[in-house]
């Protein structure tokens, strides 16, 4: 099942695209991560998922078929916005009642031992609370749903390493437990790794790269030799070229058993280091395509 | 001092009795511990380079040469794991998958995953000779003016090169192995 699945998707707020063409899936069981830079459509494409806004051109269904924003689409998701929004007059008990109320399923009894872990305070206003309290508990709020689909618009970006830490250890074990898959938007690179097992690159309010972290690193390496020869890997498909006078770096794509030439050096590359390349470079292919197979993939890329 | 003096005032009991217990000595306040849990506890380098799934593996190896597992002993539960490191179970899964593969552990359904074979290791007599004579190579190219990085940089491309001689008969699992193993 995928738990989304766009087509020909497009947002144009006034005369400006926020998002366009853009056609993805993401299969279940996975926490995705939406990585791009400010203005890259990221929130978007959230919100069109999730039924907040209306798409000015294409489809988005989600949970396997579901149209975006139906009854039955929004039954199945849970969606944490930026900045993790909550009344802040309201007590986190006056929350938990006024969620359950709000919708067709909550499970208070989850929620109530969660906050209780967590140790924050039932009485407490919600505006009162530390930022990682806040987050936690909207965090809980939308997990007591007991949703298939949690997505989260920059989850951990207000948060210290410790409330992030814990932030995504509440939702990764959701997913150990309930086996929840995951769309979540972040500017932190360096967690994703641990974090993410699929990728999505937007640029420019288009998707660059929608593919399975493992078959991405395992299809990508980073090429290390003398500047003057750059030129021979002209043919290879160069995601990224960082040289100086003697020394140049080309990030292309090859799988481990490639040939690389004399006085070059193969090196596997980092999530970190390969969603950084390409949006340096937001031109280039929206390489392994999510239409694409692995086994296509592989198969192009070594001939 | 004078606990030192009443320790080697006695030859007897004592000192008998302790070698055996302090000469396993890797594994100190452990002793065949198979409560609910596992014996190890997973921790993440983040700035190594190496993937999350491969670090948990070689940590495992790590435990069963040094003695910190033997068969029969639970690797930590996914969710354990999960909610320690904050990572994805699929990574862990991954891990234990690989594990799976390589014959030192199998996932038993409802319970979790266990140790299944010990990591063969050469007789000690020979490991000792084998550590001698690569003192012995440490301390000339120490004397040839290498430092300390020097040396690993050495080590690790001579080791490359030494498999990569051979590599028909290698595959990618000891590619993997090969890269990780000139880290540590």
């Amino acid at each position: 099942m995928n738990v989304v699945e766009a087509s020909g998707l497009g947002k144009r707020y006034g005369s400006t695209w926020a998002l366009r063409e853009c056609s993805l899936t993401i299969p279940a069981g996975h926490v995705a991560a939406l990585v791009g830079p400010n203005g890259a459509g990221k929130t978007t494409l959230l919100n069109l998922a999730v039924g907040l806004a209306a798409p000015s051109a294409g489809a988005v269904t989600v949970l396997g078929g579901r149209p975006a924003g139906s009854l039955a689409a929004l039954d199945g998701i849970a969606f944490v916005a930026q900045d993790t929004p909550l009344y802040k007059n309201l007590s986190a008990a006056d929350l938990l009642h006024l969620t359950s109320n709000l919708n067709r399923r909550f499970d208070q009894h989850y929620a109530r031992a969660r906050l209780a872990e967590l140790g924050i305070p039932l009485k407490k206003k919600a505006g009162k609370l530390s930022g990682g309290q806040h987050a936690q508990l909207a965090l809980t709020l939308a997990l007591a749903r007991r949703p298939r689909l949690l997505v989260l618009d920059e989850p951990v970006a207000m948060l210290d390493p410790i409330a992030r830490h814990d932030f995504m250890a509440t939702v990764l074990t959701a997913m150990a437990d309930d086996g929840v898959s995951v769309l979540l938007s972040s500017h932190v690179l360096a967690e994703l790794e641990r974090v993410a097992d699929y990728l999505i690159l937007l640029a420019r309010g288009r998707v660059q790269v929608a593919c399975e972290v493992d078959d991405l690193l395992a299809s990508h390496r980073m090429l290390t030799g003398p500047a003057a020869e750059a030129g021979k890997y002209a043919q290879w498909p160069v995601v990224h070229l960082r040289s100086g006078e003697a020394q140049a770096h080309l990030l292309v794509r090859a799988g481990a058993d490639d040939p690389v030439a004399p006085g070059w050096e193969a090196h596997p590359v980092g999530l970190e280091e390969l969603a950084l390349a390409y949006l340096r470079e937001p031109g280039a292919a929206a390489l392994p395509g999510p239409a694409r197979s692995r086994h296509a993939d592989v198969s192009e890329v070594t001939k | 001092m004078s606990i030192d003096k009443e320790v080697n005032g006695q030859p007897g009991g004592r000192a008998s009795a302790s070698p055996p217990a302090g000469g396993g000595g890797k594994a100190p306040a452990r002793p065949g511990q198979r409560g609910p849990g596992s014996p190890i506890e997973f921790r993440l380098d983040p700035g190594s380079g190496v993937p999350t799934y491969l670090q948990l593996v070689h940590q495992v190896e790590h435990a069963l040469r040094l003695g910190y597992l033997k068969p029969g002993d639970q690797l930590p539960k996914i969710r354990d794991v999960v909610a320690a490191l904050a990572i994805n179970p699929n990574t862990v899964l991954k891990a234990y998958k690989e594990l799976e593969v390589k014959g030192l552990a199998a996932g038993r359904p409802g319970q979790g995953t266990f140790v299944e074979a010990t990591l063969s290791q050469i007789a000690l007599p020979e490991l000792t000779a084998l550590g001698r004579s690569l003192s012995g190579w440490l301390t000339a190219a120490e004397g040839a003016g290498l430092d300390e990085d020097g040396i690993v940089a050495m080590f690790t491309s001579t080791l490359r090169d030494f498999y990569e001689r051979r590599s028909g008969s290698h595959t990618r699992g000891g590619a993997a192995d090969r890269g990780t193993e000139g880290v540590a």
